[in-house]
This record gives C-alpha cells, sequence and structure tokens, in this order.
C-alpha cells in the first residue's frame, strides 16, 4: 500500500495565498472526491501536488511513502506514481499522441527496458476500445483540435496507459456530456483496485453516481473545511453549501480569486 | 560606397572555363556580360538584415576536381543514407564541382525526360537551356550576386519533363561537399512543360567542418501549364560559406507548386524562395523549416507573388533560434492589380531556444486589388513552460519534453519531404542541431 500524505499545505499564486492549510491523507485503494463552490483552491491543490510552475507553495509538505514530493521536479513526480488529468490538458502541435505515450511510458520504465512496439500498439488499441476512441487519434496531434469530450478521453486514456499509484482528476466531468461521463467513469471503474489510489476534483455530485467515493472533503476558502462518506455529497446535492457556509460562519465574500486556474 | 569585389576570376579564366566545357557560344557571352556587370550592379539588400559586409565574392578556387562513382556502392556512407539505394532510380550526384552519378530510369529517358547535370545540358540541350536559363525566372541583373552566379556557374542539374509526362517516382540530386577549396556556383533548372508531373528533391550536403568557399546558388522552377511540381530540399552547408540561395517557381495557368524546405545550413546564409503567380487558377504552397545555432546570421524571404485569378499562395515557415543564432523571416505576399479572388496566407512561427538568439518574425501583405482574400499570422517565443510542464507531467524529462516540442513545431515541413531517406535525414539533422 501507498500512502500520499499532505500537510498544512500553503500556496499562493502571484503572491496571493490560495491554499491556506490543507490536510489530506490518501491510500491506495480508496477514491476521494474534494467538491467545494469555484474558487475555493481544489484545482490550485491538484496543481501544486503536481508541480504547476506558477503554483509557489509557501510551506507545508507533501509526502508520497514518507519522500518529500515538493523536492521532485516534475517528471520525478510522474514517476515516484502521480498523475494528474488535467483540467485544461496542453495542445502539442507536430507530436502525434502515440507517439507522446511512448515517449511518457518508455520514460517510467528507463533506457535499456523500453516497452516492443508490439505490445504497445497492443495495448492503446484496447484501451483505446475500451474509451470508445476511434483508433485514428492515435495518430493526431496531441490534443490538437480536440474538443472538450476527447481531451477528457484522452487524459483517462493516458492514466489507463501509464498505471500512476495515485491519480488526481481536476475536474474531468466539466464539460462532457452523459455519454462521455459514462465511458470517463468506466476507465477510472476499471482502474480501482489494489495499487491504485484517487482524487476527484468536481463541483457535481453527479460524477458521484458513477464512481462512488469512499471518502467525500469539502474545501471552502483554502481549506478542507469537512470530510466524511459519500452521504456527504448526496447532503450538499440536496442542500447546497449554504448550511456549511453557516455552521463555519463564512460571509458570502468574494471568493479568492474568483478563477480557478 | 560600394565594398570593392576582389575577384580571384578574370574575364579571360570564365572564357578559359567556358570553352574547356565546350560551351555553347550563347552561354560564353552571356556569363562573360554577367562578370562586366558585377561590379557596377548593386548587392542584394534583403529586409531587415544588412549584408553589405558579408565576403559573397572571395574563394580559393573556381573548381575542384574531384571523383566520381560508378556504382552505388562507391558513394559515400553519408550519401548512401540519403538514397533510397533499392527504390531510387533517378539521381544525379555532384561531388564538389565533378558530376560523379547519373541514373535515370529508361521508361523515363524514353519518353523524353531529361536528366543530366547543366553544363552538358547546356551543350546537348542548348535550346532548351537557353530558352529557360535565367529567363522567365531569376534575372541575370537583379543584383550583384545573381551576375555573379551567372557568370561562374560552375555545377547544377537540368530536370526536363515533356508534355504529359507523369514522372511517379522522385528525382533526386546530391550535392556532396567535401572538399574545403569548393566553391558552389550551382544552377537547378526544373521545367515542367504543359500537364506534367514531377518531384525533385536536392541535397546540398557538407562532410567537411569548415569551408572556404562560396555557395552561390540558383534554382529555377518553371511550371507551364496544368503542370505540378513538388520540389523538396535539404540544405546543410558548412560554417565558412557565405550562402546565398535563390529558389525560384514561375507558375502559369492552373499550374502547382509544393515546395518542402529545410534549411539546416550552419553557414551564414541569405535565402530567397520567390514563386511568380503568373497563371490563372496557379497555386503555391510553401513550407519552410529552419534551425540556426552558433553564431549563424541568416535571412529567409519567402515570397508569392500574383498576378492570375483565383491564384493560392500559402506560406509557412517554422524557425528555432539557438545559441547567439540570428534569423529574419521575411514572409511576403503580393498581389498585383487584376489579381482578382486571389487568396495570399501566410504564417511566420519562430521559437528562441536560448536568451542570445534572435528571430524576426516579419509579415508583408502588399495588396493592390480589392477582391482578394489575404492573412497573415506571426510569432516569436519561447518553448512554452505549460507545454513543458505538462508533458513532464507524465515523467517525460525536461530534455526530452524540449525535444518532443520542437519536433513538433518542426514536423508540418519534414512530413512533407517524398523521400523517405531525405526525411529521415533532416530529423536527424535537427535533432544532431538543436541538442
Amino acid at each position: 500500500m501507498s500512502t500520499l500524505v499532505i500537510k498544512d499545505l500553503h500556496v499562493a499564486i502571484d503572491e496571493k495565498e490560495i491554499l491556506k492549510g490543507v490536510n489530506l491523507s490518501l491510500n491506495t485503494n480508496e477514491i476521494h472526491a474534494i467538491m467545494g463552490p469555484n474558487g475555493t483552491g481544489k484545482s490550485t491543490l491538484a496543481s501544486a501536488i503536481m508541480g504547476h510552475p506558477k503554483y509557489e507553495v509557501t510551506s507545508g509538505s507533501i509526502t508520497l511513502d514518507g519522500k518529500n514530493v515538493l523536492e521532485m521536479e516534475v517528471d520525478e513526480r510522474a514517476k515516484a506514481g502521480l498523475f494528474l488529468a488535467m483540467q485544461y490538458p496542453s495542445e502539442i502541435s507536430g507530436v502525434t499522441n502515440a507517439d507522446f505515450l511512448r515517449s511518457a511510458i518508455n520514460a517510467r520504465r528507463g533506457e535499456g527496458n523500453e516497452i516492443s512496439l508490439m505490445k504497445f500498439i497492443r495495448e492503446l488499441d484496447d484501451k483505446m476500445e475500451f474509451l470508445e476512441m476511434p483508433e485514428e487519434m492515435g495518430q493526431r496531434y496531441l490534443n490538437e483540435g480536440f474538443s472538450g469530450g476527447e481531451k477528457k478521453r484522452n487524459e483517462i486514456l493516458q492514466l489507463m496507459m501509464l498505471k500512476p499509484k495515485f491519480a488526481i482528476l481536476d475536474e474531468i466531468d466539466s464539460g462532457l456530456d452523459i455519454d462521455a461521463l459514462k465511458v470517463v467513469s468506466k476507465g477510472i471503474n476499471a482502474m480501482r483496485g489494489e495499487g491504485f489510489g484517487c482524487l476527484m476534483i468536481t463541483h457535481y455530485q453527479r460524477l458521484l453516481n458513477y464512481i462512488t467515493p469512499d471518502h467525500v472533503h469539502i474545501m471552502m476558502q483554502g481549506r478542507v473545511v469537512r470530510s466524511g462518506g459519500p452521504e456527504l455529497a448526496e447532503k450538499l446535492e440536496a442542500e447546497g453549501y449554504d448550511w456549511i457556509k453557516k455552521e463555519l460562519g463564512i460571509e458570502d465574500e468574494e471568493e479568492t480569486s474568483g478563477q480557478e486556474a | 560606397m560600394t565594398v570593392e569585389t576582389k575577384l580571384a576570376v578574370t574575364a579571360q579564366d570564365v572564357r578559359s572555363f567556358s570553352e574547356a566545357n565546350n560551351e555553347p557560344s550563347w552561354l560564353t557571352e552571356l556569363r562573360e556580360r554577367a562578370l562586366a556587370d558585377v561590379e557596377t550592379l548593386p548587392m542584394v539588400k534583403p529586409d531587415k538584415t544588412n549584408v553589405e559586409k558579408w565576403n559573397f565574392t572571395e574563394f580559393p578556387a573556381h573548381t575542384v576536381e574531384s571523383s566520381t562513382y560508378a556504382s552505388l556502392e562507391e558513394f559515400p556512407e553519408e550519401v548512401k543514407a540519403i538514397v533510397d539505394a533499392e527504390g531510387q532510380h533517378n539521381i544525379y550526384i555532384q561531388h564538389n564541382n565533378t558530376p560523379a552519378y547519373l541514373q535515370l530510369s529508361k521508361e523515363l529517358a524514353s519518353k523524353g525526360v531529361i536528366l543530366t547535370d547543366i553544363l552538358t545540358a547546356a551543350r546537348e540541350h542548348s535550346d532548351l537551356v537557353q530558352k529557360y536559363f535565367m529567363t522567365e525566372g531569376v534575372k541575370i541583373d537583379q543584383h550583384k550576386l545573381t551576375a555573379l552566379h551567372a557568370a561562374l556557374v560552375n555545377g547544377g542539374v537540368f530536370v526536363y519533363i515533356p508534355k504529359n509526362v507523369i514522372v511517379e517516382e522522385p528525382i533526386q540530386a546530391v550535392f556532396l561537399h567535401d572538399n574545403e577549396n569548393a566553391s558552389l556556383f550551382n544552377h537547378v533548372l526544373v521545367v515542367a512543360e504543359a500537364n506534367s508531373s514531377v518531384t525533385y528533391v536536392e541535397n546540398y550536403l557538407s562532410t567537411v567542418d569548415e569551408a572556404k568557399g562560396q555557395a552561390n546558388i540558383i534554382a529555377e522552377v518553371i511550371v507551364n501549364d496544368n503542370a505540378n511540381v513538388t520540389f523538396g530540399a535539404v540544405d546543410v552547408l558548412a560554417k565558412g560559406f557565405t550562402t546565398y540561395v535563390n529558389r525560384r517557381a514561375i507558375l502559369h495557368r492552373d499550374a502547382k507548386v509544393d515546395w518542402a524546405l529545410g534549411l539546416m545550413n550552419d553557414s551564414d546564409t541569405l535565402s530567397e524562395n520567390i514563386t511568380y503567380l503568373k497563371g490563372d487558377g496557379s497555386y503555391a504552397d510553401t513550407k519552410s523549416v529552419v534551425v540556426g545555432r552558433g553564431e549563424q546570421s541568416q535571412n529567409f524571404t519567402t515570397e508569392v507573388r500574383h498576378w492570375g485569378k483565383a491564384s493560392n499562395g500559402y506560406i509557412l515557415i517554422h524557425g528555432v533560434m539557438k545559441d547567439s543564432a540570428r534569423g529574419i523571416f521575411n514572409g511576403i505576399g503580393k498581389i498585383e492589380h487584376g489579381a482578382t479572388k486571389a487568396d495570399a496566407e501566410q504564417e511566420s512561427r519562430v521559437l528562441m531556444l536560448s536568451k542570445n538568439a534572435r528571430g524576426d518574425a516579419n509579415p508583408i501583405l502588399l495588396i493592390d486589388e480589392d477582391d482578394v482574400t489575404a492573412g497573415h499570422a506571426a510569432s516569436v517565443g519561447r518553448v512554452d513552460p505549460v507545454q513543458l510542464y505538462y508533458l513532464m507531467s507524465r515523467g517525460i524529462s525536461k530534455a526530452e519534453a524540449e525535444r518532443l516540442i520542437i519536433h513538433g513545431f518542426l514536423n508540418p515541413v519534414v512530413n512533407q519531404l517524398p523521400i523517405e531517406g531525405v526525411r529521415k535525414q533532416l530529423t536527424e539533422i535537427i535533432e544532431r542541431k538543436v541538442r
């Protein structure tokens, strides 16, 4: 079993503090969901874990099985077993999806241990079929001209090919129609099990109808303010966030920067 | 003040060279007139680069003697790598200034296709060469360098495709430079008669690190009515040359040209790639990639000029600059009065890999007609840190992520090259240059 521990994490972007002491612990074989209104720092948490260059960790720690994640370069974090399905994946012109995936797999496997082309193609074909992606998407340039839904599927394809210990899914459900949501959920559920942990960030209870979380956390104003089981998400769906704000004495102020980068 | 032109070659040398090659008298006279003009003609004036101080005129020898090759097996390894020995049936190899190998399939020869070195062509196909040599395309008196070229032509190739002949397999020319004293005054003349079609690919390949001579290269491509030419090139000329390379196409009615140019010289380079869309319905697609490194200074002008109605011209140039290299990218779309329904589009993008590298994309649209469409996009920038982050978040190292982004940036042109060996070569050269 692996464990990802986030302790008292403070993160700033352009010197403005967004995360103000986040505590969270995930094990493999667990699915966690983080919910919360816009602009409360959910995506910031995801980006800080992966090491986005614009986010500055000002204090606190992130460890993976005791190892200091914050000291690792972005690629080292990935090789240590972290994966972030991004809300806005980059488009890379001229690099095919398939070539990119093979480079990523081989980077993890290391020199002299590269995946055979046949094995790679077989696995890619299988996973693409599973995610109902047309074969030609392997030969298209990485995310270039992909629709919102295609990009999200492509993130899940990468997840399934790279098989990380922990996946963070940053609003994987946003902009998906119901059929695409089902396919994406199917992919995540297929990963579920020993050796895989997941942190899903979402606005919507809807995603949790397809992927049942073991733990639900609510973030507000840069902190995790409530944690519980799936029933917490159901209560949010039924009653919104007002009851928590009331309990915590939060006025309806303008939330942090008002945007989640 | 003009810089004095110190020419190592006299009028007498030019005459002797011409006579030694049994050139027709029109060519001997043309050379003599051109040489006389070199002194008085102005230097070329590319936009945004002052080349007055560039040394285009000094060189140790007009020609050098080099070996020929009796068979494919004798090719140097570097040449073997870019020639598909099994599949390549139409090939010309020039070793410095010496025509070293020539092969043209019997089938094409029987259809009247001509492939031969330019000096032999001037002897054996004098009328054809005279008709097209610096007449329709590049003019001898355009400036000092075109005149110098005309006077000193010492190599190159003539490709002639008769009416209605479709050449399926590419024709390849390899210009191998392995003698540091050699100068390349190569003239390439590709003539596609009406309704014909051909793919021509040329490689300039230095296998010495340092050049002491000049590279003054002109290629003229004449595309007659409804003919179709694909012109690919990979230039890898050594440091030390002052390279002037002028590739020009003249398109008649419904003619089409596709350029795919990999401009990978290590020398200071002044490059012009100009297409004249003279005929109605003519079409030019111009794609170039450039990698500059070291202390190199380069200027690339890509121009498509429209006279023909409903003519289409597309320019795409992607450049990567590293170290202290400088690159100016002039993209010019010019629509003349009367070229109604013409479409001129261009895109120039420059990626800079180091602090001291300089790139300048200079898009120009000159339009003298109302009923047209035109557009341009230009950008100069560095590798996007968010793209790097994305690739690295999948476990790819920073160096490898940069490599992927750069190759991706240059791929639109690499993929256009019609010979696999040449595609591979260009990929490897890019690899070596950006590392």
